[in-house]
């Protein structure tokens, strides 16, 4: 009861929360972004134990994916990013909103797909290794974008700017993201409960040991990060529309921007939960606004930091840390010591 | 298309430009070696990842520009380089590698990602983002009718890495803490039993790996340029290299920086220079993919 309370008054304050703050509008969109890319990346990272430090491939796909569908729905994609705005290109509302409808879908859907290659030409690596070459891919995948003319090369591209009003048009973007997001964190909740969500975290305590107990380890591997590629797609496509204009190798495959800060986040808030990744996703978001506002010029040097601390003396981040303090809140009952005895 | 198939017809054409291409790669290719060979050495040693690698060669070059700025020639810039980076790589030993060596892989992996965006953004905020270099103000070698240019800064330069490559493994075949660190790193336990100070050993391990990676940083400072962020390049390369030639395997390491360098050249050369950066994290890929059909023959995996 007290549960259902608690969810109607997150989802409450996540309708009411631009309305509120019209001013932290775009602010409250980038936490929701967060929240999807660490939900995302813990399905992998914290249930399955495999750390991926390419999921940003992903966003930066799902970005490109958006621009190349919905540009490519009216006009000649080559075309249009020759002309590199030069040329009088114009969206009617409805084209741009099939556009934008199709667009998340696609990039989505594009994304599964490339999880599975990659996950089938990657997966036998383990550990370290895994996160290399994720990494890897999501580097050689920004390099290579970059001189890729047909999509604009490394000037980038730009998105058509949208029908009506612009502080409108915030909205949608914002409720759009925490749309997606709250279907993740339900898919997520879901997910973990079932036996697919078992088979994964089998997979994460002992590979060969789930394999010997006949679980198809290569095809649970490859599902559960085709979900997670999804998700992180749908996210990379509604950033394509809100940013308008991206270019490769800063905005969309940016390794070492959210491609690392979901991996921290993750950490800050407790790997292999349903609710750390959230929470990681609040406290990060807080802390990097702050450093933003307060230590500019210095905030990569703090990032960098608290990186390190989390990764070295916080690692199982708060709710790790609130499971081993107060065990009762998470179901877990300890037996109390008669005290007598002892003496 | 039509670009690359130029390029490559003008390769057969002419194949002095063969030589020239090699030649260059296999001077990168040496300097890339080198860090390469410290990441070995770390790697192999106390089994940690270090990604801040490259950040620790950029960190030297510009050890070597500041003194060049005060008028110090920069062929003193390397064993400068190399003790002040010394002295970092014991500090940054201390203040975090300690911690992180007996966890599991990635916690060494991440936290000196960490390190390695910590040590960038530093760099850029003391001496800004734009790229520099040192000239040494030497004359340039030609060959076979000007086709080969060989400056003089870069052979200086592949002399000194090669220099202190052979130092290297001198003082690992030969001293005696050469020979503790290689019993740490066949069995860090058993080494311990014996009387080896492993502690001792491994702050000395990942100084000695930032002292060499400083003095390639100033050789690199000498021939090419260095700017803050380029340290994330160095770090694939010598991933790269590590990943094709297994731990432990010098002569491997050496084959694999030089192979390295001068497929990188050929890369930039067909494809445009554009490419450069992703031929070399291509070629880590393929590495891996190669050493994981190896691996699938026996069902096992990389790890």
């Amino acid at each position: 009861m007290n549960k259902a309370l608690l969810y109607i008054a997150i989802i409450a304050f996540t309708i009411v929360a631009p309305f509120l703050f019209p001013a932290y509008n775009t602010q409250l969109a980038t936490l929701w972004l967060m929240i999807i890319v660490a939900l995302s990346w813990d399905m992998t990272g914290g249930q399955m134990g495999y750390n991926s430090l390419g999921n940003i491939f992903f966003y930066g796909t799902g970005m490109y994916v958006a621009a190349v569908v919905t540009i490519g729905l009216v006009y000649n994609v080559g075309e249009y990013t020759a002309a590199s705005g030069g040329g009088i290109y114009e969206w009617t509302p409805t084209q741009y909103y099939t556009g934008l409808a199709l667009s998340l879908i696609a990039a989505g859907l594009f994304c599964s797909l490339c999880a599975i290659i990659i996950g089938y030409l990657t997966f036998g690596l383990r550990g370290p290794y895994f996160a290399i070459g994720t990494l890897g891919v999501a580097i050689a995948a920004g390099e290579l974008v970059s001189n890729w003319d047909w999509v604009g090369g490394g000037q980038g591209i730009s998105m058509p700017s949208p029908p009506g009003d612009f502080e409108n048009f915030k909205f949608l973007i914002y409720f759009l993201y925490a749309a997606t997001g709250v279907a993740l964190f339900m898919f997520c909740k879901w997910l973990y409960s079932t036996r697919f969500g078992a088979a994964i975290n089998a997979i994460r305590d002992d590979e060969e040991k789930a394999e010997a107990m006949g679980i198809h380890t290569l095809r649970y591997k490859l599902v559960a990060w085709a979900m997670s590629a999804f998700f992180v797609g749908v996210a990379g496509a509604i950033s394509a529309f809100q940013l308008i204009h991206f270019e490769p190798l800063e905005t969309a495959y940016q390794t070492i921007n959210l491609g690392i800060f979901m991996v921290v986040c993750v950490l800050l808030g407790g790997k292999g939960t349903l609710w750390g990744p959230v929470i990681g996703a609040i406290m990060f978001h807080v802390f990097k606004e702050l450093t933003w506002n307060y230590f500019l010029g210095w905030q990569w040097v703090a990032l960098g930091a608290l990186i390190v601390v989390v990764v070295v003396y916080f690692q199982d981040g708060l709710m790790g840390w609130l499971a081993t303090k107060k065990p009762e809140w998470f179901g877990e009952t300890i037996e109390e010591k008669p005290v007598e005895a002892a003496q | 298309m039509d670009q690359i198939l130029f390029n490559l017809q003008l390769l057969l054409e002419y194949p002095i430009v063969n030589l020239k291409i090699i030649i260059d790669g296999v001077m990168i290719g040496a300097l890339f070696a080198l860090s390469a060979y410290g990441l070995a050495l770390v790697w192999g040693v106390m089994n940690v990842k270090n990604l801040a690698q490259g950040d620790f060669v950029i960190a030297g070059g510009y050890v070597s520009w500041t003194l060049a700025q005060w008028g110090i020639n920069p062929l003193f810039g390397v064993p400068a380089a190399f003790a002040l980076m010394w002295v970092l790589g014991w500090v940054i030993y201390k203040l975090l590698i300690t911690r992180v060596i007996e966890r599991d892989l990635f916690t060494s992996l991440l936290a000196t990602f960490g390190l390695a965006i910590m040590m960038a953004q530093i760099m850029n905020l003391m001496f800004g983002s734009d790229t520099q270099s040192v000239n040494l103000e030497l004359p340039t070698l030609y060959f076979a009718d000007g086709l080969i240019d060989i400056p003089m800064a870069k052979l200086i330069g592949v002399c000194m890495a090669a220099a202190l490559a052979t130092a290297v493994i001198l003082f690992m075949k030969k001293s005696r803490m050469g020979q503790a660190i290689r019993a740490t790193a066949q069995d860090a336990r058993a080494a311990r039993v014996l009387g080896i100070d492993t502690e001792k050993v491994y702050a000395f391990t990942f100084s000695l790996n930032a002292a060499i990676c400083g003095a390639a940083g100033a050789i690199i400072v000498m021939v090419w340029v260095i700017q803050p962020f380029y340290g994330i390049t160095y770090s694939v390369r010598a991933f790269v290299i590590v990943t094709a030639a297994g731990l432990g395997n010098l002569p491997g390491v050496i084959a694999a920086g030089l192979g390295i360098g001068a497929a990188e050249q050929y890369g930039s050369h067909i494809f445009g220079i554009g490419y450069q950066q992703a031929i070399a994290v291509l070629l880590l890929l393929l590495v891996l993919a190669y050493r994981l059909s190896q691996q699938k023959r026996n069902r096992q995996v990389l790890k």
